[in-house]
């Protein structure tokens, strides 16, 4: 049994983590034509690239169908329940570093933090006879965030792309999504709340704890995490 | 859960005894549907419940939910068509989603009692407890008790602006956000720096003028709305902070834990500071006495002000639960009064309400236990 690693099949994540493995003696590359989501990685016996969305890779590592994998933390975070018992953090990679914050419209001068949030959540319920809508793909992270710092009278409502534009499309009030400029927010006339910072994303290499780890595929970690210069997390 | 659940046989055998018991008493059987729709229990746990429970799609009745717990559909029955008093108990399964990985239970059988009296409330909440207190007594659990309805009371008789009293009392079940309006009210804590920069610059330019400057308005709610919340922030300014000796006072309460007699004692001390809670502490006496009138060793009996807090926001009076030394067990059985509820569910009509739900898979789990 080879030691699988899933990393991502294109853009800018894929050429980065060739990279960041590419740095540390290991030459990873795409097999055949661009296309075909298969690849090698040269100067480590006894392991496999897989190559997979991004967004598929939380979900792989849970089932253990891989043994490693580079995604963003947030992805993490927000599929996997207990992500932290299913997975083992083994290196912040340095890219694809981005925000998950909550944002409301800019012209909401009286909303800076998430009290303000909180008070204007109650009241606009009170008004409206339902309750303030944020507009977000992650609804774990978000849930828990909101839950923690006691933020009520809210509901999440489901956005898988444009988030952005809900507020103007009056399909949500506020919003929880990723950002690392703030560019797109002012294109959309939102700010930020000043302790609306959900989670702080980078692009993660993780271990399954699931995975079936022969002696096999644990040689092949010892000797990937001494060429990187990893501590080898603790597996069943 | 370190233990394994007993086969569901037993457990159904477990149910049908304590619901046969209940009913000996004279109380009504009910039935309610296991699919309920969503949107009376999402308007009222919102985001809680949904995390918490199973929500599907049914293409003519909309956002259907596999019943997460019996007191919405029985109380939305009792308003319904209930003649009063009226004393209902039920048995079913209950759907949680749990998202932690663990043993807990995401179906379980729970089985319950309910009683709708507009009379005598100390005594109904007595003899739901003493009740419940007679199905458990060979398992020697550990009872918890505590009174909603006394912090409730504090609350609302502080000095301070309604404003004030309205959040926190919808804050009352979320401990740390309750915590942070508490301190910050009383003057504790320093009000954020926005909230500073926001309140000079309305010194000087109007809400409106600060809008306009901001961007485009964009989103349902209005540019009335904003205005009258910022119009809303300067007069809370001006308001003066709920006094330390209040304050104090709330901490103090919050902190009663102990032995009836002694927390009873306790409260009517503060109550003597504090007079908005003397009916609530006179509420929580007569309980006492109703309790020991139905033979419960009240001496004993555990009293913690802030007990019941952390649970779904209905209770407001009379909390109870009942924990097995299990580490990791949620509570055997638990519940409460939750008066309010009814109004928010009657359309328009009320009536106080107390009751409770036992696990029977738990009570199983500890009879088979050696």
């Amino acid at each position: 049994m080879t030691l699988k690693i899933g990393v991502p099949s294109k853009g800018r994540l894929m050429d980065r983590t060739f990279a960041w493995f590419g740095a540390r003696g290991l030459t990873m590359r795409q097999s055949g034509s661009e296309r075909e989501y298969s690849g090698s990685i040269d100067g480590l016996d006894g392991a496999e690239l897989v190559l997979l969305s991004a967004s598929e890779i939380p979900r792989e590592l849970s089932a253990g169908r891989i043994h490693l994998g580079v995604t963003g933390s947030d992805l993490v975070r927000d599929r996997l329940a207990d992500w932290d018992m299913q997975v083992a953090e083994l290196a912040p990679m340095g890219f694809g570093q981005a925000d998950l914050i909550i944002a409301v419209p800019a012209a909401w001068i009286d909303v800076d933090t998430l009290d303000d949030l909180d008070a204007v959540a109650a009241a606009f319920r009170a008004v409206h006879g339902h309750r303030l809508r944020i507009a977000t793909k992650y609804h774990r992270l978000v849930r828990d965030f909101l839950a923690g710092q006691g933020v009520a009278d809210y509901q999440l409502v489901d956005s898988l792309g444009a988030t952005e534009g809900t507020v103007k499309n009056l399909t949500a009030e506020a919003i929880a999504d990723i950002t690392s400029t703030g560019e797109t927010l002012r294109a959309n006339h939102l700010k930020t709340l000043f302790d609306g910072l959900v989670h702080r994303s980078e692009a993660t290499l993780y271990a399954a704890r699931a995975a079936d780890w022969t002696p096999a595929a644990r040689a092949a970690l010892a000797d990937l995490a001494r060429r990187t210069g990893l501590v080898p997390p603790a597996l069943p | 859960m370190p233990d394994r659940l007993p086969d569901r046989a037993a457990i159904r055998a477990e149910a049908d005894r304590l619901f046969s018991a209940l009913q000996e008493t004279g109380a009504q059987a009910v039935e309610a549907d296991i699919l309920l729709p969503a949107g009376a229990l999402l308007d009222l746990y919102g985001e809680d419940i949904r995390a918490r429970a199973y929500v599907t799609q049914d293409p003519i009745r909309g956002e259907m939910m596999l019943r997460p717990d019996f007191t919405v559909p029985v109380v939305q029955m009792h308003m319904a068509h209930g003649a009063e008093p009226a004393r209902y108990c039920y048995r079913g399964e209950v759907f949680r989603k749990q998202d932690h990985i663990g043993a807990r239970a995401s179906e379980y059988l729970q089985v319950g009692y309910e009683v709708f009296a507009r009379e005598a409330p100390a005594t109904a909440d007595a003899e739901a407890f003493a009740l419940f207190h007679r199905l458990l007594a060979p398992l020697e659990l550990r009872p918890a008790t505590g009174d909603m309805g006394i912090l409730l009371a504090a609350v609302r008789g502080l000095h301070t602006t309604d404003r004030r009293k309205a959040a926190l009392l919808r804050h009352v079940w979320r401990p740390a956000r309750f915590r942070a309006l508490l301190d910050r009210f009383a003057g504790r804590t320093a009000p954020p720096p926005a909230r500073l920069r926001l309140l000079d610059r309305l010194r000087s330019d109007t809400p409106e003028a600060l809008m306009q400057a901001a961007g485009p308005f964009i989103g349902l709610r209005t540019p009335e709305e904003v205005a009258a919340r910022a119009r809303s922030l300067i007069e809370d300014s001006a308001a003066p902070p709920v006094s330390h000796r209040e304050a104090a006072l709330l901490d103090d309460l919050l902190a009663v834990s102990g032995a009836a007699p002694e927390a009873l004692a306790r409260l009517q001390d503060i109550a003597a500071s504090l007079p908005s809670i003397a009916p609530a502490v006179g509420r929580f006496s007569d309980r006492l006495s109703a309790l020991a009138a139905l033979g419960i060793d009240t001496a004993a009996l555990p009293f913690q002000a802030s007990h019941g807090r952390s649970t779904l926001e209905y209770y407001d009076g009379f909390v109870f639960s009942f924990h097995a030394d299990r580490p990791d067990w949620p509570p055997v059985a638990s519940g409460g009064r939750y008066d309010a509820l009814t109004a928010v569910l009657g359309q328009g009509r009320s009536i106080p309400a107390v009751g409770g739900v036992i696990r029977p898979g738990l009570v199983a789990a500890l009879r088979a236990a050696p």
